[in-house]
């Protein structure tokens, strides 16, 4: 009954995004108030709707209602609380379902919060959003139903995949969608704009906090699905290239450059058909990721079940969406007015070459990822692109936006002094030279690219505060004048500075897990030690234990350095005899400078288990930069011009283009 | 001019459009070995350290002029921690003592008293056994895991590749006959 009630509200709500995607447009058209204010209402209830139908959803997975078929083929009464919760979305049919839902939460979101839109753009903003849920709700409802019944109830459910029931990968998808879907609003915004023709300061301000607030999510998403591949897939490593973590990746990507071109909009009014662009990509390639999962053209670790029918049916929905709003572009974009110019030493030329290097390094990686699938189809055989190729091409990439990290923010608009930004960064400058001598000496010469790698994160880490100290004065005026300046610096400012200290910290993390990790495998007996580095493991025992779904094999290893002790941990392989598949479980000793890690492989008593045992100095760094980076967009999220919708006035000088350099002088 | 711009990611979406449609008959799956009927790459090894009981003719480089010396040989790829490469090292055994043919080793990202060991506590029917010990040469032959077992004609061509670990049944009707089609 229930799970029927969740069908209806479906049903119901893609007959409101029908109303949502014409009515509001025709309003905005015609200056027809009453029609534009339909999308505020329908864009709520929409969300409700779609939310019954959710709840309805999470309800038959945990009473494990095995009269529905997704239920059946995702679930088991055995299966613990959280991992009957978390397999809802852990499926294709339920995972699009959450889809929906935050698609339709960012339109309702919109609709309540943006009372300081102009009508017009809000309704088109909101129809444009109904025009995509219509198109998923319709591929929901059409091909793949979750809601769908069995005849005959079987007595118990098929299971999930084992790899699937962990913490990590439990909030991962909600987290990943709400930025991976929540970029829509970006899109809805920019196609929005084309259809207006007008793009302005206002249009970037209203844009900025949804794209900010996507932004944050796909990054803890991002981060989350690394931390469970690094400690449930077992080989020691935290990203692999695959297609589908790519597919994550490179809306990031475009979404981090929207960030940062939005700014030059609303600042300069510059950059404007530039930044549209952004924003229909990153949406665009969050589709493409959508796509990529579901149709099967690819293979990947994560990819669902698939079907060519639903595959078409994606495919559809992607070219009437892209190409769709990129033919508006094409007629749109060339009369959009340019707006300010700028030399190519200012703000606006670090921002501009940040966008340049990351928009390159996303077509990189989708080059990558897409391009055994050229092959495969141009019939030229099958290839695999391999990590080697990702980190020579987009580690260089980088670069470049890691060293205008520190120095952009220090350039003031339109005409920037270089000289005034060297006497400011030279010292820090000098010791990320420091810091990569030292690695080298430390590394030797084949050493080259890490030690850049760690001069590159000295340099953002010290840089990032540097920036801050300048523009509060520090050491230069009275404390007083200095605690001042702190005080009416914008949130958005900070937000930006511990962003960016997250960057730096996210790449010392992933370089000394790179670059500086000791690894070791072999075949142990019980009372063997192995000495991985400067660290001695002992396979203590090896014992039998069993869980709620699983029976386990858990190896125990004592750590020492010297003859002190360091820690015992736990390394499980884990059989799940619902699902008849393996998972192992990493055991890892944690601290700030890094993690100790083993694995236990096939073996018995007689023959001896196989282990792999790692030193990863720094991992733990590349959880917590990511969550600073987050934290960092979530600290810019509260920044009054957001909040208010305008910028703090202020006697005296322009608080909205705080200018750290000129203005000191 | 300045309009053509403004077209290219129109151009750029149509383009990837076609190819996902056509890439959607394709099943990625099937993912055949590159070295089938092609040439054995290019690799040299140095030989793997401490073995006792091999000839001194054995104890030199591995390298891909050891396939092309007119006689099929096996190229086994495996490492002492490998479980399954102990299940499988009596068959290694048999393809040399019953059945005459020559198998080289690849030991794969090993250590070298481990693997010594290793040979000196199952036997050791290897000719060359080169000491891949970070897996560079292993990448060269497309190793995904341990064992591997490659057959190779005389002349340096790949005929036939095995992973996971040999059985009786893939010695029989997989190995064998190409060996002996290939004498």
């Amino acid at each position: 009954m229930i799970t029927e009630a969740g069908h209806f509200s479906l049903i119901s709500a893609f007959i409101l995004s029908a109303v949502q995607m014409s009515l509001p447009l025709y309003g905005a058209h015609k200056g027809e108030l009453r029609y534009m204010e339909l999308a505020r209402t329908t864009a709520i209830a929409q969300f409700s709707l779609v939310l019954i139908s959710f709840a309805a959803l999470i309800n038959a997975f945990v009473t494990s209602d095995f009269s529905v078929l997704n239920v059946v083929l995702n679930s088991h009464s055995d299966k613990p609380l959280l991992y009957r919760i978390s397999g809802a979305w852990g499926n294709h049919e339920g995972s699009l379902l959450l889809w929906v839902l935050i698609l339709t939460l960012f339109g309702a979101m919109v609709a309540i919060f943006g009372r300081n839109l102009p009508p017009q753009l809000r309704a088109r903003t909101l129809a444009i959003q109904g025009m995509i849920a219509f198109g998923f709700i319709a591929f929901m409802l059409f091909t793949s139903n979750p809601f769908e019944r069995v005849l005959v109830p079987p007595e118990n459910g098929q299971g999930l995949n084992p790899l699937l029931q962990d913490p990590g990968l439990a909030f991962h998808p909600p987290f990943l969608y709400f930025g991976y879907v929540g970029l829509s609003i970006s899109f809805s915004f920019a196609v929005a704009a084309l259809i207006e023709g007008k793009v302005d300061a206002a249009w970037a301000r209203w844009v900025r906090p949804w794209t900010l607030a996507a932004w944050c999510g796909l990054s803890i998403g991002i981060g989350l699905g690394s931390w469970w591949a690094y400690y449930e897939l077992g080989w020691g490593g935290f990203w692999f290239w695959d297609p589908v973590e790519n597919a994550s990746f490179i809306p990031w990507l475009f979404a981090t450059a929207l960030l940062h071109s939005a700014i030059v909009v609303e600042k300069r009014d510059a950059l404007k058909s530039w930044t549209i662009l952004l924003a229909i990509l990153a949406f665009s390639m969050s589709l493409l990721g959508t796509f990529l999962v579901r149709s099967g053209v690819l293979t990947s670790v994560h990819a669902f079940a698939t079907d060519p029918e639903r595959g078409v049916f994606i495919l559809l929905l992607l070219i009437i969406t892209i190409g769709g709003s990129l033919t508006l572009y094409t007629i749109r974009a060339p009369n959009l007015q340019p707006g300010g110019l700028f030399r190519p030493i200012s703000r606006e030329g670090g921002l501009l070459l940040n966008n340049l290097f990351l928009s390159v390094a996303a077509l990189t990686v989708l080059l990558g990822t897409l391009y055994p699938l050229f092959l495969d189809v141009m019939d030229a055989g099958k290839v695999s692109v391999g990590p080697p190729y990702f980190n020579a091409t987009f580690g260089p990439l980088m670069m470049p936006v890691l060293g205008a990290m520190v120095v952009g923010p220090l350039l003031s608009w339109k005409r920037g002094e270089l000289l005034s930004v060297i006497s400011a960064l030279w010292f820090v400058g000098l010791a990320a030279l420091g810091a990569t001598a030292i690695t080298l000496i430390y590394s030797g010469i084949e050493g080259i690219l890490p030690a850049i790698g760690v001069g590159a994160a000295v340099w953002i880490i010290i840089g990032s505060l540097m920036e801050l100290a300048y523009r509060a004065k520090l050491f230069r005026s009275s404390p007083h004048d200095t605690w001042r300046r702190l005080m009416q610096t914008p949130r958005s400012v900070y937000g930006m500075t511990i962003a960016h200290l997250g960057v730096g910290v996210l790449l010392a993390g992933i370089i000394g897990t790179t670059a500086f990790k000791t690894e070791s495998v072999q075949n142990m007996n019980i009372g063997d030690s192995v000495s991985v580095s400067n660290y001695t493991f002992t396979l203590d025992r090896v014992e039998a234990l069993k869980g709620p779904n699983y029976i386990a094999e858990r190896a125990v290893f004592i750590i020492k350095e010297g003859a002190n002790l360091i820690a015992s941990i736990n390394a499980e392989r884990r059989r799940y005899p619902v699902e008849r598949d393996m998972t192992t479980e990493a055991g890892i000793h944690s601290t700030w400078r890094g993690d100790l890690y083993a694995v236990i492989g096939e073996g018995n008593r007689a023959t001896g288990w196989t282990t792999r045992l790692y030193k990863n100095p720094l991992t733990p760094w590349i959880w917590f930069g990511t969550i600073i980076m987050a934290i960092g967009g979530m600290v810019s999220l509260t920044d009054r011009r957001l909040r208010i919708g305008a910028p703090a006035k202020r006697k005296g000088f322009s608080s909205s283009a705080p200018r750290a350099v000129a203005g000191a002088k | 001019m300045m309009r053509l711009i403004y077209f290219l990611p129109l151009l750029g979406c149509l383009c990837l459009g076609v190819v996902f449609f056509l890439g959607l008959d394709s099943d990625p799956r099937e993912v055949p070995s590159a070295f089938i009927n092609k040439p054995a790459p290019e690799f040299s090894l140095a030989p793997l350290p401490g073995r006792a009981n091999a000839s001194q003719a054995d104890l030199g480089n591995f390298s891909r002029t050891d396939l092309v010396r007119g006689q099929p040989v096996i190229v086994n790829v495996w490492a002492s921690w490998c479980i399954p490469c102990t299940a499988e090292h009596p068959l290694i055994d048999r393809l040399v003592k019953q059945e005459g043919v020559v198998v080289h080793g690849i030991n794969y990202r090993d250590k070298a008293p481990a693997a010594a060991n290793w040979l000196a506590r199952l036997g050791d029917p290897f000719s060359k056994v080169g000491f891949d010990s970070d897996g560079k040469v292993g990448i060269e032959w497309g190793v995904y895991g341990v064992p591997e077992t490659f057959v190779i004609d005389g002349s340096g061509i790949v005929l036939f590749k095995h992973a996971g670990p040999l059985t009786p049944e893939i010695l029989e009707q997989d190995i064998l006959p190409r060996i002996r089609t290939h004498k």
